[in-house]
């Protein structure tokens, strides 16, 4: 069991440990749609939503499942298979219920599935051995992370257009360069907390 | 993620051209449409491995164990797959891939397991995996997707050790562990070894290659 507070887990995996800037996880769908705060905003929720579900899920299968069974080999197939089948769900709920929410986040449910964040943060739960409340924490705090990180750069992105980038580094390079700077800025919560 | 599709010429391989072809299938991964600069596919788990040039280059043999393995099972199954639940499918085979790979790693490089974490179960989630799977295997013969496959990882292992060798000799001043830069006179730059090190690294690799080989259509946004 890891010993640390659930008040900690939560506000490091926001800040000093987050996902995208310190853990690498998520970069993809970070550099493709970081171009304006809606798209950006709406990705954000969309998977802080499916984080939260995902690592709850995957935690009770994890330790309700596979660890009884000695079946924790299989757990990077149970994860993935858990969140296809939780996003397909999703998305088929939001579009019989709420279709003005279908298509807030709908268009990007089928990105999530492939977003290394969702099974890097399940990873990361059972490497750390938290229990239930810190897996739920650490999950929600990881979405939020990484939803401040994109609006972050949706927000500079927009900014930028103005700006006289060079040509060959126009695209991802610079936001390449711009990520590391954030990632410099969010070390600097370091002494905050530790894990 | 379509680019492969300009050189998909059916199954049957007539041998007289299929040296050529292989050939530039190989180029093509490698050097042409190199999975990171042009594709910035799978640059996640790239990055955080790159901290030492080791664990680069061991993922950079995981990524070649599974894609190649990957895109060969795909590929002789490719007739077979319905086309409705293939996505699935190449999710399984590239898990099952990537869970031999974590068991090895597991029981004879134990110290190597515990370095790279979470990041060789997130091969699964690597674009270039599925993205080959998706534009090139499910097309071509077993062979030629094998071919796809081991060119498409050394390009990426490639890119992952120029990051990794750029990272560890500012940062600690050692190449797979041998001091090369002597303590004597040179100060650590610690901020490479950490996050931000990785994305400065990435970004003036990415402004490099594209400064080289000037892309005709230029990304949209600044």
């Amino acid at each position: 069991m890891n010993p640390t507070p659930v008040v900690s887990i939560f506000i490091a995996s926001i800040l000093t440990n987050n996902i995208l800037l310190a853990s690498f996880l998520g970069m993809c769908s970070f550099l493709v749609c970081s171009n304006s705060i809606e798209t950006a905003a709406g990705l954000g929720t969309a998977v802080t939503f499916v984080l939260v579900c995902t690592t709850t899920l995957n935690y009770l299968i994890y330790h309700l499942i596979l660890v009884p069974l000695g079946l924790e080999v299989l757990a990077f197939i149970i994860f993935i298979a858990v969140i296809a089948a939780f996003v397909q769900f999703v998305e088929m709920f939001v579009e019989r219920f709420s279709p003005s929410l279908y298509y807030a986040l709908g268009i990007f449910l089928p990105l999530i599935t492939v977003n290394c964040a969702i099974l890097g943060a399940s990873l990361f739960m059972v490497l750390r051995e938290y229990n239930f409340i810190q897996s739920v924490a650490f999950g929600f705090g990881a979405g939020l992370g990484w939803t401040v990180a994109i609006l972050i750069m949706a927000g500079l992105r927009q900014r930028m257009g103005y700006s006289n980038v060079p040509e060959p580094l126009r695209g991802t390079g610079i936001v390449m360069l711009i990520t590391g700077v954030l990632a410099m800025t969010f070390m600097g919560f370091a002494g905050m907390i530790n894990m | 993620m379509s680019q492969a599709s300009d050189h998909s010429h059916g199954s049957g391989d007539e041998c007289s051209s299929c040296r050529g072809l292989c050939k530039e299938t190989m180029k093509d991964g490698i050097y042409k449409n190199n999975p990171i600069t042009c594709q910035v596919l799978g640059i996640c788990s790239c990055l955080a491995v790159t901290n030492r040039l080791e664990n680069a280059l061991v993922m950079g043999g995981a990524l070649l164990f599974v894609l190649t393995l990957s895109n060969l099972i795909v590929s002789l199954l490719r007739k077979q797959m319905p086309h409705r639940i293939r996505m699935i499918a190449e999710v399984a085979i590239i898990a099952t891939f990537v869970i031999f790979f974590d068991l090895f790693l597991k029981a004879f490089y134990f110290d190597m397991s515990k370095q790279l974490g979470p990041y060789v179960g997130l091969i699964i989630t690597n674009c270039i995996v599925m993205g080959r799977a998706e534009a090139f295997a499910l097309q071509n013969s077993p062979l030629m997707s094998m071919v796809d496959g081991i060119a498409n990882s050394i390009g990426f292992a490639i890119v992952l050790a120029l990051v990794a060798v750029v990272r560890e000799l500012v940062g600690s001043g050692t190449l797979l562990g041998v001091q090369v830069l002597s303590e004597a006179w040179y100060v650590k730059n610690v901020l490479f070894v950490l996050a931000p090190g990785a994305f400065f690294t990435a970004g003036f690799l990415i402004w490099a290659f594209n400064a080289i080989h000037p892309r005709p259509q230029s990304e949209t946004g600044a």
